[in-house]
C-alpha cells in the first residue's frame, strides 16, 4: 500500500509539464544514440551532463535516465537493419533480428523488438520499485567496513567481467583509484600527485575522465575505418511493423524470460546488459522446441535478448540508488551526476528524496510507453540517422564533449585534460584495457578510502575489523572469490567466451 | 601481427604501469602512513601503488615469456592507428588553440580538417560544414541554453 502511494505521489511528478518534456527529450535522445553505432549511452549521458546543472535534479535525473534506456530501445534497430549493433547489448539481436530482416520480415522483428523491450522495460521498473525500499532498509544497517566491504564486492564484480585479461582489468581499476586520489586528502588537507599545479588541487573532475575515455576515445578509435554498410530497406507504416499474432505467441515465454533474467543480472554489479541478453537468449534457445531455429530469424531470438538489455536498467538502478554502488560505466556516471547535485545515493536516498526516487521511478513507467509509441511508428525515421555520415558527425561529438568540460569549470586547462583522456581512452581500448573498471574506480575511489580509513579509525588501525563483522567478512570472502574464480580453467573458458561474444 | 603487437603492446604498457606504481610509492612516501587519529593519507596509496607494480610486472612477464605468435592476416593497421592518432593530435592542437582564436574558430578548423584531410571531402563541403556547425554551436550553446564558450580576441 505503502508503495503504491508512494508511486502515486511520484506519477504526480513525472506528469509535470516540465519533466514530461525533458523525459520525452531524454527518450529520444536515447534513442538516437542507440540507432548510431559507435556512440553508447555512457558516453552520450557524460557529454549532456554539464548542461543539466542548471536543471532541478529529479528533471535532470529523469531525461539522464531517459537516455540510458532509451538508448536500449535504438540498439535494436542496427542490429535488424544492418546486422552492426547501436550498443553491445544488442549483439545478440543481430543474429535473428538480422535473420529476420533478410526474409523481409524486418518490420516484424523491430516491432517483436520494441513490444518486448516495452514489456520488459516495465517489469524491469516494476522490480526496481518493489526491491529498492527494502534493499535500502537493510543496508541502514552498514557501517564503514560494510561499505568498504561492499565497494570492493562491487569492483571484482565488475572487475571479473570487464575484461579478458583479469590483470589489465585490475590495473585499469588501481588507475582509477589513483585519478580518484589526486587533489587535496579529506583528512589531512595534505595535497596528492598534483605536480604542484595549483588546478590539480580540487582533483581530477569526473566529467573530464567520462567525457575523454568513453566519448572522445570511441570517436579517436572509430576514425581508424571508414566503413560502409548496406541498410536493408524499412517497412513504412504501422501495420508492417506489427508482428503477426502467431509471431507474438512464440514470444510469450521469451517476454517472461527476458524480463525476469534481465532484471536479476541488472542487480548484480559488473554483469551488465550485454551477458543478460546473452543468457535470455541462451535460456530460450535452451527451452526451445525447435533450438536448430534460432540463428536462422525466429521471433524469440529477438524478444528474449531485447526483453533482457530492457529490464537491466531497472535493476542496474537498484544498487546504485539504495547502496550507492555503480555496477557499469553508465551507471557510475549517473552516480557522479547525484553527486554534483550534491546527492548521495544510498539507504537514506528513497528516506530523504522520496520526490526524487518515486519520480523518476514513475517517469521510467511513462518513458517506457513514450518509447512504445515513439519506436513503432518513427522505426523508418531514426533509420535515417544511419544515413549521417561520419564527417559530419564526428566534428559535433568533439565539439559538444569539449563544451561539456569547458562548462563544468570555465577552465582551459581541462579542456587539455580532455584531450588526456582522450587519447588515454584510445589507447586502452587498443591495448584491451577495460574502460568500466577505471570508472568504477574513479567514481568510488574517495568513498572507498574514506570507508577504509574510518574502519581502521574504529578499530585503532586493526584491519580485523573487516573480517571480524558477519556482513564485511561474507562481501570480501566473497570479493576475493570471485578474483580466485578465473584459476579455475573451466570458469575461465566460460568467463572469457562470454566476454569476447560481448565483443 | 597481431600476437607479437599484443605482445609489444602488453609490454610496453605494463612497464608503463610499473613506473606509476613506483611513482605512486615514491610519493606516498612523503605522506604519513599512520596518525594518532588513524591512516594517513600515505596508507591508500602506498597498497594501491604496490598491487599496481606487481600487477604490471606480471603483465611484463607473462607477455614476455608468452610464444609470440604466427603472422595473423589482418592485424594490426598502422594506418589506421596512424589516422587515429593524427585526428586526435588536431584535436588537441584545437584545444591549444581555444585561447588564442576562441571555441567558434577552432572548431571550424577542427571540422574542415576532419571533413576534407581525414575524409578526402572537397573543401565546399568541409568549410560549408565548418561556418553551419559553428553557428548552430552559437545559436544553441551560447544564446538558447546561455552555455560560456572560450572566447579569443575577436570576442567569439
Amino acid at each position: 500500500m505503502e508503495v503504491l502511494t508512494s508511486l502515486m505521489h511520484g506519477l504526480g511528478v513525472a506528469f509535470q509539464p516540465g519533466n514530461l518534456l525533458w523525459c520525452f527529450v531524454g527518450v529520444f535522445l536515447g534513442t538516437v544514440v542507440g540507432v548510431m553505432p559507435g556512440l553508447g549511452p555512457a558516453a552520450t549521458i557524460a557529454m549532456l551532463l554539464p548542461l543539466t546543472f542548471q536543471m532541478p535534479p529529479t528533471t535532470a535525473l529523469i531525461m539522464l535516465a531517459g537516455i540510458y534506456y532509451g538508448a536500449k530501445y535504438g540498439g535494436s534497430t542496427t542490429a535488424i537493419l544492418l546486422n552492426v549493433p547501436g550498443e553491445s547489448a544488442s549483439v545478440v539481436t543481430c543474429l535473428d533480428g538480422y535473420q529476420m530482416a533478410r526474409k523481409g520480415r524486418a518490420g516484424a522483428a523491430l516491432g517483436i523488438a520494441a513490444i518486448s523491450s516495452f514489456v520488459a522495460g516495465t517489469v524491469g521498473v516494476l522490480g526496481l520499485m518493489l526491491l529498492a525500499p527494502p534493499l535500502a532498509k537493510f543496508a541502514l544497517s552498514f557501517s564503514s567496513p560494510e561499505y568498504f566491504a561492499l565497494m570492493a564486492l562491487g569492483l571484482s564484480m565488475v572487475v571479473l567481467l570487464a575484461g579478458e585479461s583479469l590483470v589489465k582489468a585490475l590495473l585499469a581499476m588501481l588507475v582509477g583509484l589513483w585519478l580518484a586520489g589526486i587533489g587535496i586528502d579529506l583528512f589531512s588537507d595534505d595535497s596528492r600527485f598534483t605536480f604542484g599545479m595549483s588546478e590539480m588541487l580540487d582533483g581530477i573532475d569526473f566529467v573530464i575522465v567520462a567525457i575523454g575515455v568513453f566519448a572522445l576515445g570511441e570517436v579517436i578509435g572509430n576514425m581508424e575505418k571508414r566503413g560502409e554498410s548496406t541498410l536493408l530497406p524499412v517497412p513504412k507504416g504501422l501495420r508492417n511493423l506489427l508482428p503477426t499474432w502467431q509471431e507474438l505467441k512464440a514470444c510469450r515465454f521469451a517476454f517472461l524470460n527476458g524480463s525476469i533474467i534481465g532484471f536479476v543480472i541488472g542487480v548484480l554489479p559488473g554483469a551488465g546488459s550485454t551477458i543478460a541478453s546473452f543468457i535470455s537468449y541462451g535460456v530460450e534457445k535452451a527451452v526451445s522446441k525447435h533450438p536448430e531455429k534460432f540463428g536462422t530469424g525466429v521471433p524469440e531470438g529477438v524478444a528474449a535478448p531485447e526483453g533482457a538489455n530492457n529490464s537491466e536498467t531497472g535493476g542496474a538502478l537498484v544498487p546504485l540508488l539504495t547502496l550507492g554502488i555503480p555496477g557499469s560505466g553508465t551507471t557510475a556516471i549517473l552516480l557522479a551526476a547525484f553527486v554534483l547535485w550534491g546527492l548521495r545515493p544510498g539507504p537514506l536516498m528513497i528516506q530523504d528524496n522520496p520526490e526524487l526516487f518515486w519520480g523518476l521511478v514513475a517517469s521510467m513507467y511513462v518513458g517506457n510507453i513514450m518509447l512504445l509509441v515513439l519506436n513503432l511508428p518513427l522505426i523508418p525515421v531514426f533509420a535515417q540517422i544511419l544515413k549521417l555520415r561520419e564527417y559530419a558527425l564526428y566534428p559535433v561529438i568533439f565539439g559538444i564533449s569539449l563544451i561539456g568540460v569547458y562548462s563544468v569549470s570555465g577552465s582551459l586547462f581541462d579542456c587539455g585534460l580532455l584531450a588526456v583522456f582522450g587519447l588515454l581512452g584510445y589507447l586502452m581500448r587498443k591495448l584491451d584495457y577495460p574502460s568500466a573498471p577505471l570508472i568504477l574506480g574513479l567514481v568510488l575511489g574517495d568513498a572507498m578510502e574514506s570507508a577504509l580509513r574510518q574502519s581502521l579509525m574504529m578499530s585503532q588501525g586493526s584491519l580485523s575489523i573487516l573480517v571480524s563483522r558477519p556482513m564485511s567478512a561474507t562481501m570480501l570472502v566473497l570479493a576475493v572469490a570471485l578474483l580466485a574464480l578465473p584459476l579455475f580453467r573451466k570458469f575461465n573458458r566460460w568467463r572469457v567466451q562470454a566476454i569476447e561474444e560481448n565483443g | 601481427m597481431a600476437k607479437a603487437s599484443r605482445w609489444n603492446g602488453d609490454v610496453i604498457s605494463g612497464a608503463a604501469l610499473a613506473a606509476l606504481g613506483v611513482f605512486i610509492l615514491n610519493e606516498a612516501r612523503h605522506w604519513p602512513y599512520m596518525t594518532e587519529e588513524g591512516p594517513g593519507p600515505g596508507f591508500f596509496p602506498l597498497w594501491y601503488g604496490v598491487a599496481m607494480i606487481v600487477l604490471s610486472l606480471w603483465l611484463v612477464l607473462s607477455a614476455s615469456l608468452r610464444t609470440p605468435g604466427k603472422t595473423v592476416a589482418g592485424g594490426v593497421n598502422w594506418k589506421g592507428v596512424g589516422r587515429a592518432l593524427l585526428v586526435w593530435f588536431a584535436f588537441a592542437v584545437s584545444v591549444g588553440l581555444l585561447k588564442w582564436i576562441g571555441f567558434l574558430l577552432s572548431f571550424a578548423l577542427l571540422t574542415v580538417f576532419i571533413v576534407v584531410g581525414m575524409y578526402g571531402k572537397s573543401w565546399r563541403l568541409g568549410i560549408g560544414l565548418a561556418v553551419v556547425n559553428a553557428l548552430s554551436f552559437h545559436v544553441l550553446f551560447r544564446m538558447a541554453l546561455s552555455v560560456d564558450l572560450p572566447a579569443g580576441p575577436l570576442g567569439f
